[in-house]
């Protein structure tokens, strides 16, 4: 964090509308990343950054500067993601060859042909937004326990049964289609 | 560890390591392809400037109450 970060937060805090955009200036990609681990989907995660921030702006003078803004926005950003998700719960928006598209990579695991890979992303689009989100971030992003309880508002130890529960539902959607982890 | 709970860990294990070779993980410096900033100033011109439904709720149910209770008009006048 820059050393003016912590004026600029202040400021930020008491409502100022330049240290509103310097802050969204050193944290837009950072709250665009975690909302993306979360939708897999670039162009909504440019929309839900927009609406986080709007949700930040508003939520302004709630701020705890001891808490870190990263972690706050955070939180706020897996809300906006949370909404997001139930929103289109019945649509299947997580599409491998788009994933692959965002990343930058190609799934290349041999093992795994791309039907199979294609059910395995819709079965997982069709798991529950809470429990969702908490299995992306943890098996598919690997992102630090502690972040994902704390963007949730839940312990570690509930994330932990998210991801369970999320892997467990996820095993008999994938045997019901003939595919055996 | 019983043979249940290995088969557990292991058949939690392999779904796990079955999702991460199916579905590719967000890179670290992935960014967006455009600047968000013209779109958040767009955001604050489209906020809505309608009150939000409990604030009609909440001048629906003061209205029914003065209306039920007229007498509560000046005493609800004085707390304001």
């Amino acid at each position: 964090m820059p050393p003016s970060s912590t004026n600029v937060l202040d400021r930020f805090r008491q409502g100022d509308p330049d240290a509103f955009e310097a802050v969204f200036r050193e944290y837009q990609a950072s709250v665009y990343r975690w909302v993306l681990r979360i939708v897999h989907n670039a162009a909504a995660a440019e929309d839900l950054t927009i609406e986080t921030f709007w949700r930040i702006y508003r939520a302004h003078a709630r701020f705890e500067p001891a808490r870190g803004f990263a972690a706050w926005a955070r939180r706020i950003a897996t809300h906006a993601a949370l909404d997001w998700l139930r929103a289109h719960k019945n649509e299947l928006v997580l599409n491998v060859e788009l994933c692959a598209d965002i990343s930058g990579t190609q799934v290349t695991d041999p093992a795994v042909s791309a039907e199979t890979r294609t059910k395995i992303a819709q079965a997982f689009a069709r798991l529950p937004p809470g429990l969702r989100i908490a299995a992306a971030l943890a098996v598919i992003e690997q992102q630090p326990q502690k972040e994902i309880a704390e963007a949730l508002g839940i312990s570690i130890a509930a994330v932990k049964l998210r991801v369970f529960r999320a892997l467990r539902i996820l095993r008999k959607d994938l045997e019901q289609q003939g595919i055996r982890p | 560890m019983n043979r249940s709970d290995h088969d557990a860990k292991h058949s939690q294990d392999s779904i796990e390591l079955l999702l991460q070779s199916s579905l590719p993980r967000t890179p670290d410096d992935a960014a967006p392809a455009r600047d968000l900033w013209p779109a958040v100033l767009r955001r604050f011109d489209e906020a809505p400037t309608a009150p939000p439904w409990f604030d009609w709720a909440l001048l629906g149910g003061i209205v029914a109450l003065a209306a039920a209770f007229p007498v509560s008009i000046p005493i609800f006048l004085y707390y304001l």
